[in-house]
């Protein structure tokens, strides 16, 4: 009759592992399974959007660039950051953030609601050349990114691959994604459709026929932490 | 399985039973002390299990005896802070500007606020000491793009410059050059004059009366015959030793031909909780008012 002993498991390499995954991932399953289950891990709150394309397109230069190296997006729950940065951050801010841009180096300062915070002007001076604005900035030039040429021919299928990933864009939306785009990154053309379908989205003042990365990334930090009016969201909504 | 626990004859002490070709361990049970210690901490796991947020079931979890939340915290924290300037800053916040400049108690309390305002929200673009950059007003001399007066003052901080907000300061100026109204040797001609009557360029021999003419009819409307500016559409003075855009000619013939127009945000509350509130808005205000350019 076999029998089941510790002596089993040491002599058998392949049983061994098979088990000590299981008993691994008791401990991650017993953590992460409930974050799906219980009803306030992500907040019910109005206002929250998919990014626009322009605004895809520049969290994509964010994360090439690796902004997240010094700049974190995520006010904690304390009086000091409450008090500079704005609210403190939600779950649900960051739900279509497809990987999210939390970050944990704080050398920069914390860009979760610097949507609104300056004018779009202020960001392509600042992004060109930040000590011209901030002299002691330790901030490097991305002045490159202005005469880069956004590259967007693949921005239906990002669409399409972050609605497979549950970011809800609608067949419209990503069908309008180039217009959408070239509109949101010259501020005299139209936004009215773009404004529809993405409220709040900021035009940004680019070269016409020119839509360089520095304007998809102003976009994107135009939009960050804007979404949600707390005005309508009471304290006891945001418990969880 | 342990099998065989022996005495080992060499040392005396017990060996674990584990054999491997002929190898036996000794058995070094852990230290007493280390024993309870852990069973200590298992047993405050256990009380803070009970005491904190912890147990999650379904679609809800276990909040703890204490009720802890950091959320409800950092709301109680905000509200103490908020009712402990409350001292101060209610009285700024529904008193009129002027008045509180006259309460040197207020005043002083305003002034410490603004500064800190400033530095966090301002500083960006008009500088530390509010001295400005290119293309960003400078805040401690006395040419104001919009006024320098309290209440005008904290209006622009309040809802900003051509910020999108309904109350917000707007106007433009024309692309002269961009939407062909002045020919690209009209606009050298005005630049001429406005670099040497204004900008105190003199160049030997220039003919000014052509520029002259055009400044008449096409920028005076805004800028003033004798480029004194008009406040009330923002135009700034061009007869003035500060410059926002470079002290440069070419900067003149750029501002003229597509001209750069500033955007300032709106400092109202806004609805992610950023901005300011009214009462630092006035501190600001005042504390701006006080650089050194203050009417």
């Amino acid at each position: 009759m076999f029998k089941f002993r510790q002596d089993t498991i040491e002599k058998n390499a392949i049983l061994l592992l098979v088990l000590t995954v299981i008993t691994v991932a008791i401990g991650g399953i017993v953590e992460i399974v409930p974050l799906f289950t219980i009803e306030t891990t992500v907040e019910h709150v109005k206002g929250i959007r998919p990014y626009s394309p322009l605004e895809l397109a520049g969290r994509n230069i964010y994360v090439r660039e690796g902004c997240y190296l010094c700049h974190s997006q995520q006010i904690r729950t304390l009086k000091d950051e409450v008090e500079r940065y704005g609210h403190y951050s939600l779950a649900a801010e960051s739900m279509y953030d497809r990987p999210f841009q939390w970050g944990s180096k704080r050398i920069g300062p914390d860009l979760a609601r610097v949507g609104g915070k300056y004018s779009s002007d202020w960001h392509y001076g600042h992004l060109n050349y930040p000590q011209s604005l901030v002299p002691e900035s330790l901030m490097p030039r991305y002045a490159f990114l202005a005469a880069t040429r956004l590259d967007y021919g693949l921005i239906e299928r990002h669409m399409a691959t972050q609605r497979l990933l549950g970011v809800p864009y609608t067949d419209a939306e990503i069908a309008n994604a180039r217009q959408d785009l070239l509109a949101q990154a010259n501020a005299q053309d139209d936004q009215d459709a773009l404004v529809k379908r993405y409220p709040k989205a900021v035009a940004v003042p680019g070269q016409p026929g020119f839509p360089s990365e520095m304007d998809a990334l102003v976009a994107y930090l135009q939009v960050l932490g804007t979404m949600v009016d707390f005005a309508d969201v009471g304290v006891e909504k945001l418990q969880q | 399985m342990p099998t065989k626990i022996e005495k080992d004859t060499l040392s005396g002490r017990e060996t674990t039973g584990h054999e491997w070709d002929g190898l036996k361990e000794l058995n070094t049970p852990l230290p007493r002390w280390w024993l309870y210690t852990f069973a200590a901490c298992c047993l405050c796991a256990l009380v803070l299990v009970l005491l904190l947020p912890s147990i999650p079931y379904g679609s809800g979890y276990f909040h703890g005896l204490l009720g802890l939340s950091s959320r409800a915290t950092v709301a109680a924290d905000v509200k103490a802070m908020e009712a402990q300037r409350g001292i101060f800053m209610d009285k700024i916040k529904t008193m009129p500007i002027e008045q509180v400049k006259q309460d040197p108690q207020l005043l002083a309390v305003a002034t410490a606020a603004g500064r800190i305002a400033f530095a966090t929200n301002c500083q960006p673009c008009h500088g530390p000491g509010g001295e400005g950059r290119i293309g960003y007003p400078n805040l401690a001399d006395d040419t104001w793009l919009w006024g320098g007066k309290l209440a005008d003052i904290q209006q622009t901080i309040t809802y900003g410059i051509r910020s999108g907000h309904e109350k917000a300061r707007n106007s433009t100026m024309p692309a002269f050059g961009a939407l062909g109204v002045l020919k690209p040797e009209q606009i050298e001609a005005v630049a001429d004059y406005v670099w040497s009557a204004f900008y105190g360029h003199a160049e030997a021999g220039a003919d000014l009366a052509k520029g002259r003419a055009l400044f008449v009819e096409n920028c005076a409307v805004c800028h003033g015959d004798n480029g004194e500016g008009k406040r009330d559409v923002g135009a700034p003075p061009l007869k003035s030793a500060v410059h926002l855009y470079d002290d440069t000619r070419a900067a003149v013939v750029t501002q003229i031909t597509n001209p750069h127009l500033g955007v300032m945000p709106t400092w109202e509350r806004r609805g992610n909780n950023t901005g300011l509130d009214a009462a630092t808005i006035k501190s600001v205000a005042l504390y701006v008012h006080a650089l050194g350019g203050g009417e």
